[in-house]
This record gives structure tokens, sequence and C-alpha cells, in this order.
């Protein structure tokens, strides 16, 4: 009899240190997932971006002015409490919280789009779909057959490339084993980070890199133990399973709302 | 020419005079359905909402004909269950009122959601941790028993009464609608609650959320609370616009007196509860999330502290005051500018609920979301306006809507010959 596997949490830390701001994750997620676009995408309030980056800088002026790249996917929330912000608001569970993978997930056949989870939201990382898709002459021929695109009417988000996840539990089982390893389920925006500077894995596994760089302290809520890891709005309880780096103070501290004057001595 | 439609002993206007307000009303619906039909074919597309503005314009028309259509509930609830006999001059109207208010707001919903074939999934999918699950459910079967209770004064026009079936089946509908009444009070204290929910349960954002007691937030009380002071406001605001309109007194000032009495008391309850709400979130539930209090309320072109205090002091406290005073219920100017405030009250409070929840940045490198809503918003939504018109005077017209009506007018003719 086979043992039972233990539950994954997948999850993401994204040192800010090393990112350019290129935007080749976003492409990467764009294309991987069949993520529809618009002629003008100039307006980010009304096209999808799985995976955006945002552009942070401290204030300052020259020569003390600084920038950093925030990039953001889903993140495949918890909460602390057990309820990811959005999965429990949503009327029809068209989106769901696993306990296997600790991945979010979105069922597009299901959701009726009421847009409730995408109020819920605080991160802004779930998107409508205003339009049906319109793909340019020929392009259908490229799109990835392990993603299905989504009709107009209803919401998306970004799902861990989940069908990679998929296929490689399907090509382990046919070789026989239950664990993945790490480099055998990766999401495409890692893969495509030319800087090294997004890392996924099982923040569960002591073994993964995520893991051993977040240092995720499970018994609270997974704060990171890294005193230059954090999480973006850490205080609203959402307990977010996409960990940021950054050694800059500036930075670890644009990460989330302070009342005035509050910890200014403190690390976070 | 319809004469023979009309109520007895009462005096309505020209047939003429009718159509044509019909026809302008009408004009009015049209352009809604233009617009509806052009978001239920095209898309939401068709709405200035955008990612950061999911919920918008409809969500907002939704909770505030919910809240302001809350006088039939509550009003039912004074009637039927705790014995206040001279409602039963008002209770046709406000029934009829709270039809309007819950059918505009199935069909704004209808409207508002992307993919409208799918909306049975609310029901058939049903997640019972969604306080929207919770509205979907208890506002049908609610708007279920408001038609139930609309059907009897439809039985007693003059025509369909001649029909002894119909005769009989109106005085026994009549004669279980305290049963009704209690169910519509017990689902209307659900879904009015759950409409409060839906933001109160948003931890995500620091604007709406707020705690509560098990899995409500105390938003869910003070929501229904609210439904419960700001309806009769509107029963009371709508039937002087009528009489005002039928350029005669339709119901007696001792039920409007009572009916502004007891919104006043629920009105002055409720700020004060809401006062208290505001101060806990502003001092100990927003800071605990990083906010400052004046966070939500600077740095934007519209949302200052006015709106607060609109909501707070100008529509709660003011009317509160004129309404519970017997001197501010006498003058008439007064009594209809604290009822008008006070369903005012209701229409701010879920705005900022549902609109400002929206615009808050929460990320610090996000700023403040603003929006318009596009003309098939604006269409859509003035769409159960012109349609609650409509049925109001098509219902006026040919439905005994207002049972004192007769007796005033006969007590005005022989004043008139004494």
């Amino acid at each position: 009899m086979e043992e039972h596997t233990k539950a994954k949490k997948y999850g993401m830390v994204i040192d800010l240190d090393k990112c350019t701001g290129c935007g080749a994750c976003m492409a990467a997620c764009m294309a991987e997932n069949n993520v529809p676009f618009k002629k003008d995408e100039s307006n980010k309030l009304d096209s999808i971006t799985w995976m955006r980056v945002y552009k942070l800088t401290n204030g300052k002026k020259f020569p003390e002015a600084e920038i950093c790249y925030i990039p953001r996917p889903c993140m495949h929330c918890e909460g602390d409490h057990g309820h990811a912000p959005c999965v429990s608001v949503c009327p029809a569970v068209a989106t769901d919280y696993s306990h296997e993978t600790g991945i979010v997930s979105q069922i597009y056949t299901r959701c009726f789009g009421c847009r409730y989870c995408m109020a819920a939201c605080p991160y802004h990382a779930r998107y409508f779909n205003w339009w049906d898709p319109v793909w340019p002459d020929g392009m259908e021929k490229y799109l990835s057959p392990n993603v299905s695109p989504r009709m107009r009417g209803v919401v998306e988000k970004c799902s861990f490339c989940f069908h990679r996840y998929q296929l490689a539990m399907n090509k382990a089982y046919v070789e026989g084993h239950r664990e993945l390893k790490e480099d055998e389920y990766q999401t495409s925006c890692t893969q495509a980070c030319p800087a090294g500077a997004i890392i996924f894995g099982d923040l569960n596994n002591p073994g993964h890199a995520v893991c051993q760089i977040a240092k995720p302290d499970h018994k609270h809520g997974g704060r990171p133990m890294n005193p230059n890891a954090f999480r973006l709005l850490e205080r609203l309880g959402t307990n977010p399973k996409v960990y940021y780096l950054s050694s800059r103070r500036w930075v670890r501290r644009a990460g989330d709302n302070y009342i005035k004057d509050e910890g200014k001595q403190g690390n976070h | 020419m319809d004469s023979a439609l009309i109520p007895e002993g009462v005096k309505r206007c020209s047939f003429g005079k009718f159509i044509f307000w019909l026809v302008i009303f009408g004009a009015v619906l049209l352009w809604g359905v233009v617009a509806m039909l052009l978001c239920w074919f095209k898309g939401l597309n068709q709405t200035n909402m955008n990612d950061a503005y999911g919920f918008a314009l409809w969500i907002w028309a939704d909770l505030a004909v919910i809240a302001i259509g809350g006088g039939a509930f509550f009003t039912g609830l004074l009637r039927y269950i705790f014995g206040k006999d001279e409602l039963k001059n008002i209770i046709n109207y406000a029934v009829l009122i709270g039809f309007i208010c819950y059918s505009s707001a199935l069909l704004i919903l209808a409207i508002d959601i992307g993919q409208p074939l799918r909306g049975w999934f609310i029901f058939w999918h049903a997640n019972v941790h969604s306080m929207l699950t919770e509205v979907a459910f208890c506002l049908s079967c609610y708007f279920a028993v408001l038609t139930i209770e609309y059907i009897p004064l439809i039985l007693e026009n003059r025509q369909i009464d001649r029909v002894p079936f119909f005769h009989n089946l109106s005085h026994n509908m009549h004669g279980i609608m305290a049963i009704f009444a209690a169910t519509g009070a017990f689902l209307s204290f659900f879904h009015q609650g759950s409409l409060g929910g839906v933001a109160g349960v948003l931890f995500g954002r620091p604007f709406a959320y707020r705690e509560g007691v098990f899995i409500w937030p105390w938003t869910f009380f003070l929501f229904t609370w609210s439904a419960a002071a700001c309806g009769p406001c509107f029963t009371i605001l709508i039937t002087w616009i009528t009489e005002k309109i039928a350029r005669k007194k339709l119901v007696k000032q001792n039920v409007i007196m009572l009916l502004a009495k007891i919104a006043g008391w629920m009105l002055a309850t409720y700020t004060i509860a809401k006062i208290v709400d505001t101060w806990y979130w502003a001092t100990v539930t927003a800071p605990a999330a990083g906010f400052n209090f004046m966070d939500f309320y600077s740095n934007n072109p519209l949302y200052g502290i006015w709106i607060l205090v609109l909501e707070i002091v100008i529509c709660g406290i003011i009317p509160s005051i004129i309404l519970i005073t017997k001197t501010g219920r006498r003058y008439s100017f007064l009594l209809i500018s604290a009822v008008f405030l006070g369903a005012l009250n209701a229409c701010v409070n879920r705005w900022v609920m549902v609109l400002q929840v929206m615009a808050v940045p929460v990320l610090t490198f996000e700023s403040w979301f603003m929006y318009f809503p596009s003309w098939q918003e604006i269409a859509t939504t003035i769409l159960p306006v012109a349609y609650g018109i409509i049925l109001i005077m098509i219902s006026y017209r040919y439905l005994p809507i207002f049972p004192q009506e007769q007796e005033i007018e006969e007590e005005k003719h022989a004043s008139i010959f004494v």
C-alpha cells in the first residue's frame, strides 16, 4: 500500500535586489497561460496581467533616488484563519484553495462573473475578461494546448502554472514515484527570469530553496524568519505564499502600511 | 375611458394625461432597456468598471434600493407582528415600494454579472460561506414574499374583484398575511445583514473590514438596522411625493406621524451604533492594519471627511432629532426634510461601503482609484426608477392602494359643506 504524500505548500521567493524590471516574467506568463491581450495594453486597469511588475521609488531626489521593481503574481493566500480573502467570498465555489498544493484555483466554467473575489483581493491579482479574447491571425496555432482560454465575463488569475504541476504529476506517476523533485515543477515566470530573481518550490519542504531562503514560520502564519524577507500586506492576515527579499529597508517597508511614526526603529 | 377599472369613490386624472406621462416614463424605461441589452449582448465592456472597480454603480444601486425598500418588511413587522394597527393604512404602499425596489435589485444583479446565463450557479453551486450566496437566497425568497403580498392588492381591482374566485382568494390571502409578514421580516433580517456582511468580511480591504460576532461582522447588524430605519423614511417620502402629484391627502397624518416616530427612534439608535462602530474601526481595526483614520479621507479628489459628516451628522443625527421630537414631526417641511435625509443616509452609507471601498488604495505603491460610470450604467440604473414610477402610476390608478383615500375625500367634502 502506498503512503499518503505530505501536503505541499507551493510558494515563491522573489529577490528584489536581483529584479531588473525587464518584464520577461510577464511575457512568459502571458504566452504560457494563453492570457488574452488588446491592441492597446496601456490601460492597466482593464488589461490582464497575471504577473504584473510594479515600479517603486523611494521618493527621494538625485542622488539618493532609488527604484525597485516588484513582480506581483497571485499571492495564493491561505489566510491566517484558513480562508483566502477571495475563496470564501465566491458565491459559486468557482475558486478554491487546494490543501494538497496550497494553490488557489479558478474554475472558469463555473465563474459567472460577479467579481466579488476581485473586490476581496487587496493585491489586484484577479482580472476580469471585459472582452472575448481576440488572437491575431494565425496565433491560435501557437496557443498552449494545456491551458483553456477564457471567455468574456469571467475572472482569471495566476495559477502558479498549475497545468505544469498536473503534467509533472502525470509523468511522475508513470515513472513510479509520487513526490516531485524541486526542478520537476517550476512556473514559467521562474524559468524565464534572466536574473534568477524568482525561486519557486514547496514551502513545506526544508530541502527546497524557497523554504531555506524565506524560512517560513508555520506556527505563525508562515511569517518569514529571514530578516530580509517580507510579504505584501502581511498585517492584513492574508498569509500569502509569495515572499520578497530585499536588503533595502525602504523596500521592505513599502510592502505594508504603517500608521504614523509606527515601527520606525523596527526592521520591517 | 378606463373608468370601469378605477376604484369606486375616488377621482383620477384623465386617461389622456395618464397615457402622456406613461409614454414619457416609458421612453426613459426604453433608454434603460437599450443600455441593458447592450450590456447583455456586448458584455460589461460597455461599462466604465475596471479591474480595480469590479463593484461599482450597480452594486451601490442594488444595496441602496434594498435598504430603502426595507420599509416593506419593517412596516409589515410593525403592523402584523407588533400590532400597530394604524399602519394598515400605509402597508399597501410600503409593500408596493418594496416590490419595486426588490424587483429592481434583481434586475440590476442580472445585468451586473459577467455571464448572465450562468446566474443560476449561485443557487446550484452555492458556497455556504459566501455572504453573496445568503443574499441571493434570501433576496429571491423575500421577493417571492413581496409578490405574494402584492397579489391580493391586484386582486382588489374593481373588475378582478367581481370574479368570486379572485375575491375569495384575495380575502383568504389577507387572512394569512401575518405569516408572510413574519417570513418577510425573518428573510429581510438575513439578506439586509448579508449585504452588510458582503463588505464587512473583506479582511483584505481595511476600509470595509469589521470585526463582529461569530461569522457576522458588525456591518451585518448595522445594515439591517439602517434598513429598518431608512426604509420607512423612504416610504413616507414617496407617500408625500405621491400626495403632492395627486394634489390630495392619501394617508392620514396620524399614520405618517406614527411611522415617522418609529423611524426616528430606529434612526437615532442606528446612528449611535454607527458612531460607536466608526470610532472602534478608526481607533482599533484600521490602525491594526496599518492605516490612519485620515488615510481613508485624504489624497484623492472626491472622498474627504465631508462624506462621513454627511452620513453621520447631516443624514443621521439631524433627521433623528427632528423625527423623535413631536415639534419636529409636526412641521411638514422639517418632517419631509428629515425623511429625505433619512433615506439619503442609507444611500450614502451604501455608496461608501461599495465605491469608497474600491477607491481606497491598499498596496502602498498604488494610488486612489477613481471611476465615473458610463451612460449604459447610468441608464440601467435609471431604468428601475422609471419602472417604479410606471408601476406606481398604474397601481395608484387602478388599485385601492390607499384605504383612507375615500374617507379623507369624504371628510374634505363634508368640511366644505359645513
